[in-house]
């Protein structure tokens, strides 16, 4: 017991990070945050991804969990020039405050 | 040894994930971020995945929260302003949110009962970087191919957003 760590106990983990991620992207008022909140999910799910890979003894979850990685970073990238340019033409972070085109 | 890592990095994880949602400077949002992504790669660490350990934190611990806060600098975010939320979500936000998490935790368990086996360090080293490199440019040659377009749209469309006069 003391130096095997139930198979599940990492999948549970993972589903508790996502779980957070979500409430912090409802819960959260602030774009920026929002967007952390979407990188706290992706890895949680990278997490459940190398898991996986270690139970069925296969490196292909490695790759996934990589090409998650890599779609993560040219997200944050386009994503915070977005933000840039919302603070540009708005002069504010509240993403409740952005509401052009709410009906 | 192994089961006591695994417990500070998994309660390192979930305090430092539950101190991103509740704070309200985006400052200390970006830090617990940090905190959460070296926790989760030291659980790479005892999975056995090296290489996606140390790109977790080159990538995500360094260049992607060096973004976050360059932005966070840039744009000078102060204290969000917390608004009135529905009376629904108020009462009912997290306990229901608990209950989807104990509910998909109950179905790991169930599902993976008969078949999980323990997670031992060292038993499997098979996440090394010649491992990965060597899959990497044999069976998924054209994902990575196509990954590099996407990167290189990225950029472009990273620079084209920021520029100074967007129409």
């Amino acid at each position: 017991m003391i130096d095997h760590i139930p198979f599940v106990w990492y999948l549970t983990l993972s589903a508790v990070l996502f779980g957070l991620g979500v409430a912090g992207f409802i819960y959260r008022k602030s774009v920026i945050t929002v967007f952390m909140s979407i990188e706290l999910m992706l890895n949680a799910v990278n997490l459940s991804f190398v898991t996986f890979s270690y139970q069925n003894k296969n490196i292909d979850g490695h790759i996934y969990s990589f090409f998650v990685m890599v779609v993560a970073a040219a997200e944050a990238a386009v994503g915070l020039a977005i933000i840039l340019t919302i603070f540009k033409n708005r002069g504010t972070l509240q993403i409740d405050e952005v509401d052009s085109m709410k009906l | 040894m192994d089961s006591i890592l695994f417990i500070i990095a998994a309660i390192a994880s979930i305090g430092c994930g539950l101190n991103l949602v509740l704070q309200k400077h985006p400052i200390s949002s970006a830090l617990s971020l940090i905190g959460v992504m070296s926790s989760v790669a030291l659980l790479y660490l005892l999975l056995g995945a090296e290489f996606i350990a140390m790109a977790q934190m080159i990538v995500y611990g360094g260049a992607v929260m060096v973004l976050f806060i360059f932005v966070i600098m840039l744009l000078n975010a102060g204290t969000e302003k917390r608004s009135d939320k529905s009376l629904f979500a108020q009462i009912a936000g997290f306990p229901l949110l608990a209950v989807l998490v104990v509910l998909i935790s109950f179905l790991i368990r169930e599902t993976f009962a008969t078949t999980a086996s323990d997670v031992k360090f060292g038993s499997w080293v098979g996440g090394t970087a010649e491992a990965i490199g060597t899959r990497l440019f044999t069976k998924f040659l054209l994902p990575f191919e196509v990954i590099s377009v996407l990167i290189l749209i990225a950029i472009l469309g990273a620079v084209v957003l920021a520029r100074k006069e967007i129409d």
